[in-house]
C-alpha cells in the first residue's frame, strides 16, 4: 500500500513528539494570511466533571475567514470545549476573549449574542413554524402596532436564503423540507444573528451527497465575508475539504494544532489516536495471545449489508474460532455492521447466513435463535438491568430455557449462574446482589455471562473492554482468547488500535460505511491498520481551502 | 400518622427513609388502627372489618393489574371505563347464566386491553395517551351498550357474589384473594413476571437481549383491563344494578395511589403486590377512618393526596441516599 511509504518518511517529527509526552510544547504553523486579533480565543480552558479532568489547560484560537477542524476521538474533549465555548459549560479555569478582550458566557444565549453561533447534527428549530418565523424566532420584524410585521418578515427571508443560492417557499412550515435544506435555514439563522464564529458539529451526518455541496458552497460564502468556521466532523475527506487548520484533541488536551494540509491523513489519525506511525508493538500491551487460524467452513455469512447513511455493502464471513476485528474510526459504520449483524439495526439490503442458513433482518430474537448475540456498546443503557440482581441480569435472555410451563426454576438458573460467576470470576457478594453496584468490569462480565449462557455461536463485542480497570480489561481480553479457542467465533469492534491489531486474527477496516481493505496475517499490525484507516486518498493533494469541487465523489 | 414514625426514629435520615421505603405502608396501617383502638367506637368490630374488606376489593383488584403496568413504566387510565363496560354486559348475558355472563364481561373487557396494549407496544403510543382514549372511548362504549341506563340485575347467583359469604368470608374478598395469590406468583415466580419487570427496569436492554417486549406489554395491558373487568362484575354485584355511567369513575387515581403508597415505583422495574395489597388497604382504612369521624368526603380526597406526594417523596428519597 503506497499510504505507509509516504507516511513514514514525514513521521519523524511526529515521533519525537510522541516519544516526549509530558513536556511537549506544540508547534504552531502560522496561517499564511492570518488577521491580527483571533475573533474567538481559549485560554488554558480546564474543565472537571465529579474528578474527571474533560479539559486540560486548552488553548484555542480562531481567527476571523479560518475555518479549523476540530479533530479527536471518542472523549477526547471536543463536545466539551464547544460547549465551553457556547456558553453550556463555564471552564473551571481559564478565560474565553472575544475579539481580544476577556468575555465570559454565562449562558448559551450570551454566546449566541456575542455572535457564537452553533449548528447541531440534529437541527434545533421549530418544525411546525414556517421557515421564515424560524430564521427571526425572537427578533420578529414589528409592525408599528407591535404586531409582527409578516411581509417584512417573508421578503427578509427570501433575500437572506437567496444570497446562499438557497430557493425555497419560506412560508412553507420548515418540517415539509428536505433535512438539508433545514440545515441550511439553521445556517442562515445563525448567520443573520451576525455570527463572527460558526460552530457546526458533524453537520453533514445525515445529509445526501448533492445536500452537502450546497452546505460546502455555503461555508465558502461564509469565509470570504470573514466568518470563522469550527468544524467538527469524522470524515477525512470533508475535513480537507473545508478546513485549512486542524486542532487535535486527546484525553482533555491539545496535542496538535496546525495547517491541514502540510498533515497527511495518516499523521492525523495517529495524533488522534495516540498512536504513533513508527512505533509499533507486538504482545506486551494487551492480553491477547497469538491470533488462532481456522481452516473450517465460515459459521457466519453476511453479504452486501446496506443501510442509508450508515453501512453500504459490507460483506464478511468468519469461521469458528476466529477472531475477526472491526477497523475504523468513530462513524465509519462499525457499531453499525454489528447493529445489523444482530437484528438491532433493520437493514436496507443484504442478508447474513449462519451455518449456511438465512437469519431473518432486523429481529434480535431471530439473530439470537441463530446463534448470534452482541454486546452493546453502552453497558449503562442497552446492556444491564440496573435495578435487578446478577442472578437476574445473567439469566434475563436465557429465562425461556432455565423455565417448566412459564414457571422460572431458581434451581436451574442457580446453577447457570454458579457456572458463570466462577468462570468469568465475576466478583459479587452473592447472586442476589444488585448488579448496579458491581463495578464496570464486573458488569461487563456479568453482560458476557448472559450471553455466554445462550451457547452461541457468534459473538459480536462493541468494545467489551471500554470504561473498565486495567486488570478487568486484562481479564476480559483473555477470555475473549480463550472463547475463541473453544470455537466461537468472535467479531471485535475496539476504538483501542492494539485491542483491535492484537485480539484479532485479521482486521476488516471501515471507512465512511464500507469495507475499505482488509488486513490478513502479517499485515495486521498497527501500521497497516494506521494507514487503512487514513485511507489511500490520503496521499492525494489535497484540494485548496475554501475550493469547492464540483464532483461529488468527493464526500462518498 | 406516618409523622409519627419518623419522629420517634433514629437518628440516621438515610435509615429512616429506607424504613420508610420499605415498610412505610405497614406502618402507616399499623399506626392507624391504633388510632381507631382507642379513638374510633366500634371500629375494632368482625362486622366492620368486613365492610371495610368489602368495600376495598373493586379497588385492590383494579390496583394489581395497575402494578403490574407500571412496573413495566406505564400506566393504565382506561380501568375505570373497563369496569363500566363489564357492567354494561352483564344485564344482556345474565339470562345464559352467572359463569357465561362474568366470562363474557371480562372478555369485553380484555378487548379495551389489547387496544391500549395495540396502541402501546405495537404503534409505540405514550401509555398515558393510549389509555386516556380508551378511557374516554370505554365509558362512552359502555353507555351506547347499556342504552344510557341503570339496570337492576336480579340474577341470584350475581347477588351471591356481591352479598353472600362462605363460613363467614364473602365471596368478593375470596375472589380477591386468590386474584393477590395469582398475580403474585405471577410477578415472582414466572417467566412473564421476571421478564415484565426487565421490560420496566430497562426496555433496550430487554430489547437487545432478545426478550419478546411488544407480546410481554400487550399482555399486561390485556391483564390490567382483564383485572378491572373483573372489579366491575364485583361492583355490579355489590350494587345490584349495572350503573356504567359511574361504576369505577376515579377509580385509577385510588388505584394509582395504592400502587405508588405500596412502593411499586412510577418509573417501572419493581412490583410490589403485597405492597400493593397494603396500599389499598391503607386507602380504605383512612376513609373508613374519616367517615366514621364524620369528616366530610371532600377531606378524604385531600388525605388521599397528601399520602401520595409523601409516598412519592420517599420514594424519591432513594436517589439521594444510595
Amino acid at each position: 500500500m503506497p499510504a505507509e511509504a509516504e507516511s513514514s518518511a514525514g513521521t519523524s517529527a511526529l515521533d519525537e513528539e510522541m516519544l516526549d509526552e509530558e513536556k511537549r510544547t506544540i508547534v504552531t504553523t502560522e496561517s499564511t494570511a492570518s488577521p491580527s486579533v483571533p475573533v474567538l480565543e481559549a485560554r488554558s480552558v480546564t474543565k472537571r466533571f465529579a474528578g474527571v479532568t474533560a479539559l486540560d489547560s486548552i488553548d484555542f484560537q480562531i481567527r476571523a475567514g479560518e475555518s479549523i477542524a476540530l479533530m479527536g476521538e471518542n472523549g477526547a474533549g471536543k463536545s466539551t470545549l464547544i460547549k465551553v465555548l457556547t456558553g453550556v459549560y463555564q471552564p473551571d479555569e481559564g478565560e474565553l476573549l472575544l475579539d481580544g478582550a476577556q468575555t465570559t458566557f454565562a449562558r448559551p444565549l450570551d454566546a449566541q449574542k456575542s455572535g457564537v453561533s452553533t449548528i447541531y447534527q440534529e437541527v434545533n428549530l421549530v418544525p411546525l413554524m414556517s421557515v421564515a418565523q424560524n430564521i427571526y424566532l425572537g427578533r420578529e420584524p414589528r409592525t408599528r402596532l407591535g404586531l409582527i410585521d409578516f411581509r417584512r418578515m417573508y421578503a427578509d427571508a427570501r433575500a437572506l436564503l437567496d444570497e446562499y443560492g438557497i430557493q425555497v417557499d419560506v412560508r412553507r412550515p420548515l418540517r415539509s423540507l428536505a433535512l438539508g435544506v433545514q440545515q441550511m435555514v439553521a445556517l442562515a439563522r445563525a448567520v443573520s444573528i451576525h455570527a463572527g464564529v460558526v460552530i457546526m458539529d458533524e453537520p453533514t451526518s445525515s445529509l445526501e451527497a448533492r445536500e452537502v455541496e450546497t452546505l460546502f458552497r455555503v461555508i465558502g460564502l461564509l469565509r470570504e465575508r470573514g466568518i470563522a468556521i469550527i468544524y467538527v466532523s469524522h470524515r477525512m475527506d470533508e475535513i480537507y475539504r473545508v478546513c485549512d487548520r486542524v486542532t487535535v484533541l486527546r484525553d482533555g488536551r491539545v496535542v496538535h494544532v496546525g495547517g491541514l494540509h502540510e498533515l497527511p491523513r495518516v499523521e492525523l489519525i495517529s495524533l488522534m489516536l495516540g498512536r504513533s506511525v513508527e512505533k509499533v508493538q507486538r504482545g506486551g500491551l494487551t492480553a491477547f495471545r497469538a491470533a488462532n487460524e481456522s481452516d473450517a467452513p465460515p459459521v457466519l455469512e453476511a453479504s452486501d449489508l446496506s443501510r442509508k447513511h450508515q453501512i453500504d455493502a459490507v460483506t464478511l464471513s468468519i469461521r469458528p474460532g476466529e477472531v475477526v476485528g472491526l477497523g475504523g474510526l468513530l462513524g465509519s459504520g462499525r457499531s453499525e455492521t454489528l447493529k445489523g449483524l444482530s437484528g438491532v439495526m433493520q437493514l436496507d439490503r443484504g442478508t447474513v447466513k449462519v451455518d449456511g442458513k438465512v437469519v431473518r433482518s432486523g429481529s434480535v430474537p431471530a439473530a439470537i435463535r441463530a446463534g448470534i448475540v452482541m454486546l452493546p456498546e453502552d453497558r449503562k443503557s442497552e446492556g444491564i438491568v440496573p435495578n435487578l440482581s446478577v442472578r437476574d441480569n445473567i439469566v434475563l435472555a436465557a429465562l425461556p430455557k432455565l423455565s417448566l410451563a412459564g414457571f422460572s426454576s431458581k434451581r436451574k438458573q442457580d446453577a447457570i449462574v454458579d457456572v458463570f460467576i466462577k468462570r468469568l470470576h465475576i466478583k459479587v457478594s452473592s447472586p442476589d446482589q444488585i448488579v448496579s453496584e458491581l463495578s464496570g468490569g464486573n458488569q461487563q462480565k456479568v453482560m458476557i455471562a448472559r450471553w455466554l449462557a445462550m451457547s452461541p455461536k457468534v459473538l459480536l463485542l462493541d468494545e467489551p473492554t471500554r470504561g473498565i480497570d486495567v486488570g478487568a480489561k486484562a481479564e476480559v481480553q483473555s477470555l475473549i482468547d480463550e472463547l475463541a479457542h473453544e470455537g466461537l467465533a468472535i467479531v471485535l469492534v475496539s476504538s483501542e488500535v492494539e485491542e483491535v491489531v492484537e485480539g484479532s486474527g485479521r482486521v476488516i477496516v471501515l471507512r465512511d460505511g464500507s469495507i475499505e481493505t482488509e488486513l490478513t496475517g502479517e499485515h495486521v499490525d498497527e501500521r497497516s491498520l494506521l494507514a487503512a484507516l487514513a485511507g489511500d486518498s490520503s496521499l492525494a493533494e489535497p484540494s485548496p481551502a475554501g475550493h469547492i469541487s464540483e464532483d461529488p465523489k468527493d464526500i462518498a | 400518622m406516618t409523622q409519627a414514625s419518623v419522629t420517634v426514629s433514629m437518628p440516621s435520615r438515610g435509615v429512616v427513609l429506607g424504613i420508610l421505603q420499605k415498610y412505610g405502608v405497614y406502618i402507616a396501617i399499623v399506626v392507624l388502627l391504633i388510632y381507631n383502638l382507642f379513638f374510633t367506637p366500634n371500629f375494632f368490630a368482625i362486622d366492620n372489618f368486613r365492610t371495610q374488606f368489602v368495600q376495598v376489593v373493586p379497588v385492590l383488584i383494579v390496583a394489581l393489574g395497575m402494578a403490574l403496568v407500571i412496573g413495566t413504566e406505564g400506566i393504565d387510565l382506561s380501568v375505570g371505563a373497563v369496569m363500566a363496560l363489564a357492567a354494561a354486559m352483564i344485564p344482556l348475558y345474565i339470562g345464559y347464566g352467572l359463569v357465561p355472563a362474568v366470562i363474557i364481561a371480562v372478555l369485553a373487557g380484555c378487548v379495551i386491553g389489547v387496544a391500549n396494549g395495540t396502541m402501546v407496544a405495537l404503534i409505540g403510543v405514550q401509555p398515558i395517551v393510549a389509555t386516556l382514549s380508551l378511557m374516554v372511548a370505554g365509558r362512552g362504549i359502555a353507555l351506547l351498550i347499556a342504552n344510557e341506563q341503570l339496570k337492576s340485575v336480579t340474577d341470584p347467583g350475581i347477588l351471591a357474589l356481591g352479598r353472600d359469604s362462605l363460613g363467614g368470608v364473602p365471596y368478593s374478598v375470596i375472589v380477591a384473594v386468590v386474584l393477590v395469590a395469582a398475580v403474585a406468583l405471577l410477578v415472582n415466580k414466572t417467566t412473564f413476571g421476571k421478564q415484565l419487570i426487565a421490560i420496566g427496569g430497562s426496555r433496550r436492554a430487554a430489547e437487545l437481549s432478545g426478550l419478546p417486549v411488544k407480546r410481554i406489554l400487550l399482555l399486561t395491558y390485556v391483564l390490567a383491563a382483564g383485572l378491572a373487568a373483573v372489579a366491575g362484575v364485583i361492583g355490579t354485584a355489590r350494587l345490584g344494578a349495572s350503573v356504567p355511567s359511574t361504576l369505577g369513575n376515579l377509580i385509577e387515581l385510588s388505584a394509582i395511589t395504592a400502587v405508588v403508597v405500596g412502593g411499586t415505583p412510577l418509573s417501572g422495574g419493581q412490583v410490589k403486590v403485597i405492597g400493593t395489597v397494603a396500599g389499598a388497604l391503607l386507602l380504605q382504612f383512612i376513609s373508613a377512618t374519616l367517615i366514621k369521624h364524620n369528616v366530610p368526603d371532600a377531606y378524604s380526597q385531600i388525605a388521599q393526596a397528601v399520602i401520595i406526594l409523601f409516598a412519592v417523596y420517599i420514594q424519591r428519597g432513594k436517589v439521594f441516599t444510595k
